[in-house]
């Protein structure tokens, strides 16, 4: 399985991200700047955390316009499976790939802890190798994950089992509890908590591996 | 030309750092403040001199990058 993690000014998981693709897949993912109008044909595209463009104007709102993105786009609507954790769960609602946008926390404090999920869709592309209804503990690490959504757009999501993770408890204030969503055809996935620093027991443990494993599998 | 645009929150859109500053007023003594809610203020220096050009492009410059419709309202003044 080959993959791209894309690069921004101001991301700072993109090589944890590194790490987790290539101890999981074994092939050493292609790391691609956002100034890059193209880039290699991979199978995986993953938009890490961080704080791309210092978040102005809106958290994800300046590398959504970047050169790279308009690829990615190109590609995720295509159909190649796109990950986008915290920064890039942000930048893939301000590209309107997902939908709902992510807003300050709840209580105003940036939250950093790990934090008790459900996998609440075992049918997806990313969460396969879960069960349904499986708790799993991942760290979240941000000030914007409150996601919102219109009331029309959240019954959609849930009717049609796009929420992949719910908090189970109340973390920053996402409607719903909301912490994963895909889109309609199920090959994106946004998320703010980070698999991706949960995938061996030296991290503090491993239940963000199964995620990219279920990718793996499906894609051989 | 000079655009000048207000960004402000949707009804219904929960704006934490609004209530926030609700609540220091409140605990400044200022009574009498029911409710605040935060926004932004851009301004703009347009090359343009056609009012309706003008417009027309800071109104797609607001749609696709200035505001997030999702979230945000935007209202645009020219002077």
């Amino acid at each position: 399985m080959k993959s791209a993690v894309i690069v921004f000014p101001g991301s700072n998981c993109d090589r944890d991200m590194a790490v987790a693709l290539e101890k999981i897949t074994g092939v050493k993912p292609t790391m691609v700047w956002h100034q890059d109008h193209d880039f290699d044909v991979v199978d995986f595209i993953a938009l890490p955390g961080g704080f791309s463009y210092g978040d102005y104007l809106r958290c994800g709102a300046m590398s959504a316009r970047s050169n790279v993105m308009k690829e990615v786009v190109k590609r995720a609507n295509d159909g190649v499976p796109t990950l986008g954790i915290c920064n890039g769960f942000q930048v893939l609602t301000e590209t309107g790939l997902l939908p709902g946008a992510l807003m300050r926390n709840a209580g105003l404090h940036f939250v950093c802890k790990d934090v008790k999920l459900s996998v609440e869709n075992a049918d997806t592309l990313f969460t396969a190798d879960y069960m349904e209804g499986e708790e799993i503990l991942v760290p979240v690490a941000h000030h914007d994950g409150n996601y919102f959504a219109d009331d029309d757009t959240l019954d959609e999501l849930e009717d049609e089992g796009r929420v992949a993770f719910r908090y189970l408890m109340d973390v920053n204030g996402s409607q719903r509890g909301i912490a994963g969503i895909t889109n309609a055809k199920g090959n994106i996935l946004g998320m703010m908590p980070h698999p991706e620093r949960m995938i061996e027991p030296a991290l503090g443990g491993s239940h963000g591996r199964k995620l990219f494993s279920s990718i793996m599998n499906r894609l051989g | 030309m000079k655009a000048r645009i207000h960004v402000t929150l949707k009804n219904g859109v929960l704006d934490p750092q609004g209530k926030a500053i609700e609540h220091a007023l409140g605990n400044l003594g200022f009574g009498g403040v029911d409710a605040a809610r935060q926004g932004k203020y851009i301004e703009l220096d347009l090359v343009e001199t056609d009012r309706d050009t003008a417009y027309a492009s800071v109104d797609e410059m607001c749609r696709k990058l200035l505001a997030n419709t999702v979230i945000e309202n935007y209202s645009i003044e020219l002077e």
